[in-house]
């Protein structure tokens, strides 16, 4: 049987780019592809050529076997191939039925809208799809998770065959994601096609049936999930071996560095976020917080940080009481924070590199002299920052927001780990990254812990608490319900932990292994 | 890299209104300019359309014949904008000649014009400042016009209620006094909406209104000129006060124009060049990153709103200072609002301003003698400025109109962004 879809040759050149380089691809019936590849790869470029959002420059198009030419979402919508964007083509104040009619209105005479056969078709398909979702909820009052389906939903409603998810998990929690997965195996149970665009390796061999690895524009390789293993399709990403595992020795504990004792801190809605936590950091340790999201680390990391005022209880950092400190008397102690979302608080994005680069210094000597900013200093600060950290950047001056998310990252690990500090507060340091800035920005941390610097670690990835922690403390529902010394003990575990269940008689522990549940 | 002599802050401009999408280096012609010069010319064009079509005469003419419609059109449009440009500029024959025959008083005369317009411009680039650094650092004061009214006042009561101080104190004195008096008034709306989240927006207008009542109570109360029969009308200003005329009247040039070149450049070096300017631009562009960089963007917002009204109080202590000479309540012609468009059209940065601000001073100045020469009315300055700006604010009509590259793939980027991003 000819596959469902097929690309031959498709090229692509942007102005000094050659985003795609003659790629070939074939996706069959009732089939899970994986595309798989760093950011910048040329993923999104294939398939908003496919979505007929760019034109390739050369190269076909089949579909069904018949050549076809796609030159607007509508054509691609009429071929029966829709597409999941990672950032959702939602209109928040509609309903689930408006936004999933738009632009396919069903009406009744005289051009009345006909909600009602709509939302029928929509139970329909949400039945056969198991696709939860009450048509008539405002789209704005839906959980991450659920306004992903109906993104789904509108494509099962103009009945396409071949469904591209870009990125479909890079904002949803990890039970939404295994939520996705499963309503993605229901999809093509049911003859539908999927491409899975991801620069995840562990979702790859999860959900594909197969893969294909682009890097830099061309297609280097095709396997399936049973051939490789993760390193395998790691190096094929990349380009060269990679260290998953980061090279870690034993700590070597020693002095506390902070301290937070019996922390409560409120939301603006008053309701108790941070529940009387108590936890220690010492110097040359990394201690991670691991937890679904939402479960009072963002406040927790804030508190500490001085971004957010807290009930009661007391953070102490360096043997100072810190918890009436702004964030920039914080930061002077010697304490540094890589923010959960890069692009709203770390980075003023049509600012400058170098500009970032000194956003917590600027005023302090040597980059200010009064309040006379001293930009030869600032620019030469950026360009040893820029060598040191290997950030891809045209230059000092490219606007910071220009930089892919991974090179944005290391503006902010820059700024903050060349500083000398003595703690550093690390959230979802590699959130969205792909695997070549992960390894890189996991050995800095672990390179700073070594020097005696205090880490914590805030990260819903369970995988990245598991491998950088020396201790791991879980967080549920606001509290610290345990810290446990990360040895011998299993993500399963952890995982039961974080699901709020402490339990009773712990798996096989090492004898030397305690667990200081507190709950 | 050795760009270490370059100027960061102009590099940094160019990055920041290049925008966040970087694709091709390569820039249309004249680059950043071109879009605001463009709307300008295309300013100009429509307005000549504007003025065949509201020409009786043109229209007697194309009675006749379309032959000698279209002539008469195109002599009515050419005596109109001859008459503007030399109502603006001056007359360029007479300039000549007068620098020829070094008739001293004869050159003051021809040059006129071109001073004038330097005279009207002098109040657009105190107030197009306010607005611009407002912008930069994440306010909209529409309350300039209010923040000048209030400035005029101050000025006026230091000008003429002080007696007795030499003029190099006198001066400075009435003068700051006009910026101080901006400044409280812009300062009202910053802490209100540092602390208590009040929109700036809504704020300013209100605060508008009470300055123009206030300034009217005061004209014709406290502060009336006596004598004038309950006109609201301030006293003459002491002449130790006045902001000197480098000519005599009728030429009106004067120093302010000087005080408004050097604060602008004072306002570029504080944005760009130190760090008070970093920091209230890091709060305008990002107030979350600031507050996590550990600025504090209550101070900041304070800080700048009351800047913004000490310019725009300046813009109206210059007037008084060194124009009028007392005040009335005609005092502005709409500077206030007028600035926002200058500080759009100047791209939020003093250079710009300065300019845009020449350019409507001229116009302005233009107009009047267009009026008188060829009985057109003043109004179609406005309508030629309005459509400017509207040119300026719709980029993509200029581009379109005159085939201006963009790179595809931004704008794509652009529809793409537009429904998404805010799951």
């Amino acid at each position: 049987m000819a596959p469902i879809l097929e690309l031959k040759g498709i090229t692509k050149r942007f102005p000094g780019v050659l985003a795609n380089d003659h790629i070939d691809l074939s996706l069959n019936k009732g089939e899970i592809l994986a595309l798989l590849g760093e950011n910048g790869a040329g993923k999104s470029t294939l398939m908003n050529i496919l979505y007929g959002l760019y034109q390739p420059d050369e190269g076909e198009i089949l579909v069904n076997g018949q050549k076809v030419t796609i030159n607007s979402p509508t054509d691609a919508i009429n071929q029966g191939i829709g597409m999941v964007h990672q950032h959702f083509m939602l209109i928040p104040v509609f309903t689930v039925t408006e936004n999933v009619m738009l632009g396919n209105e069903t009406v009744k005479q005289a051009g009345f809208l006909d909600r009602k056969k709509a939302a029928n078709r929509i139970l329909d398909i949400s039945n056969q799809y198991n696709l939860e979702v009450n048509p008539d909820y405002y789209v704005r009052d839906l959980p991450v998770g659920v306004q992903q389906r109906v993104e789904i939903i509108k494509l099962l409603y103009r009945e396409a065959e071949i469904l591209i998810f870009d990125e479909p998990t890079a904002v949803l929690t990890p039970q939404e994601a295994d939520e996705l997965f499963k309503i993605m195996r229901s999809l093509v149970a049911q003859g539908k096609s999927i491409i899975f665009i991801t620069h995840k390796l562990r979702e790859v061999m999860e959900i594909s049936d197969r893969v294909m690895v682009i890097r830099r524009g061309a297609m280097v390789g095709e396997t399936t999930p049973a051939q490789a293993d993760k390193q395998t399709l790691a190096a094929m990403m990349v380009g060269r071996a990679v260290d998953l595992e980061v090279d870690r020795t034993e700590s070597k504990p020693g002095e506390l560095v902070c301290s937070v004792e019996n922390l409560t801190v409120a939301d603006k809605f008053q309701n108790i976020v941070v529940d009387d936590v108590s936890l220690e950091i010492y110097s040359g340790e990394i201690v991670g917080i691991a937890g679904v999201q939402g479960n009072g680390q963002t406040e927790l990391v804030n508190a500490i940080t001085g971004l957010q005022k807290t009930l009661s209880g007391k953070v102490t950092l360096l043997g100072e009481d810190i918890t009436k400190f702004s964030p920039r008397q914080i930061t002077e102690l010697g304490s540094a924070h890589v923010p959960e979302d890069r692009q709203t608080d770390g980075l003023v994005l049509p600012f400058p590199v170098a500009e970032n680069l000194v956003l917590c210094t600027y005023y302090k000597e040597p980059f200010a002299r009064g309040v006379m900013l001293q930009y030869p200093v600032i620019l030469k600060n950026a360009e040893k920052l820029i060598e040191d950290f290997d950030i891809r950047t045209p230059n000092a001056f490219t606007p910071v927001g220009s930089l892919s998310g991974g090179n944005q990252q290391k503006v902010i690990i820059a700024r903050e780990l060349s500083r000398s500090i003595r703690f550093l507060v690390a959230s979802q340091p590699t959130r969205g990254l792909d695997v070549g800035s992960i390894e890189y920005i996991h050995k800095r941390i672990v390179q700073k812990r070594d020097e005696g610097c205090g880490v914590l670690l805030v990260s819903p990835e369970l995988d990245e608490i598991m491998e950088l922690s020396d201790r791991i403390a879980v967080m549920y529902r606001g509290k610290i319900i345990a810290v446990v010394p990360n040895k011998g003990i299993t993500k399963e575990y952890i995982g039961l932990l974080m699901a709020g269940v402490v339990p009773e008689h712990p798996i096989q522990f090492d004898e030397t292994v305690v667990v200081e549940a507190t709950l | 890299m050795s760009e270490e002599k370059k100027d960061l802050g102009q590099e940094i401009l160019k990055e920041i209104n290049k925008g966040p999408l970087k694709t091709e280096n390569k820039k249309p012609f004249l680059g950043k300019a071109a879009i605001p010069l463009l709307a300008i010319i295309t300013g100009l064009i429509i307005g000549a359309l504007m003025i065949a079509i509201t020409s009786q005469s043109v229209y007697a003419a194309f009675g006749e014949s379309i032959g000698k419609g279209f002539s008469t059109a195109f002599a009515e449009i050419g005596t109109a904008y001859k008459a503007l440009f030399s109502g603006a500029i001056g007359d360029p024959i007479r300039m000549i000649e007068a620098v020829r025959l070094g008739d001293a008083k004869e050159i003051r005369q021809a040059f006129n014009p071109f001073l004038e317009s330097l005279v009207q411009a002098t109040p657009y680039i105190f107030a197009g400042l306010a607005v611009a650094l407002g912008f930069r650092s994440g306010l909209f004061n529409i309350g300039v016009e209010g923040q000048l009214f209030i400035g005029a006042a101050c000025a006026t009561f230091a000008g003429y209620a002080v007696t007795g101080l030499p003029a190099w104190i006198h001066m400075p004195l009435a003068f700051l006094a006009g910026a101080l008096g901006g400044a409280l008034w812009g300062f009202v709306p910053g802490i209100l909406k540092a602390k208590t989240g009040g929109h700036e927006v809504i704020n300013t207008i209100m605060m508008n209104w009470i300055a123009f009542r206030l300034t009217e109570w005061l004209l014709s109360g406290p502060m009336t000129r006596p004598g004038s029969g309950g006109m609201p009308l301030s006293p003459i200003i002491q002449k130790t006060a006045e902001i000197p005329q480098f000519f005599q009247s009728p030429i009106r040039f004067h120093l302010g124009f000087f005080i408004a070149l050097a604060v602008a450049y004072l306002i570029w070096w504080l944005l760009f060049k130190t760090t008070w300017g970093l920091n209230l631009r890091t709060v305008g562009t990002n107030p979350r990153a600031a507050r996590y960089a550990g600025l504090s963007t209550t101070r900041s917002i304070v800080v700048a709103m009351s800047l913004s009204g000490a310019l725009a109080g300046m813009a109206g202590a210059v007037q008084v200072l060194a124009v009028n000479r007392s005040m009335a309540l005609g005092l502005s012609s709409g500077y206030g609002y007028d600035s926002i468009a200058l500080a759009l059209i100047g791209n939020n940065h003093p250079v710009g301003v300065v300019l845009a601000s020449l350019l409507f001073g001229t116009l302005r100045n233009g107009a009047t003698r267009m009026m008188v020469v060829s009985s057109i009315p003043i109004d179609i300055v406005d309508v030629i400025q309005a459509i400017i700006l509207m040119f300026v604010a719709a980029p993509a009509i200029i581009r379109s109109v005159y085939h201006l590259r963009k790179p595809k793939q931004e704008e794509q980027q652009l529809f793409l962004s537009g429904w998404g991003g805010q799951s």
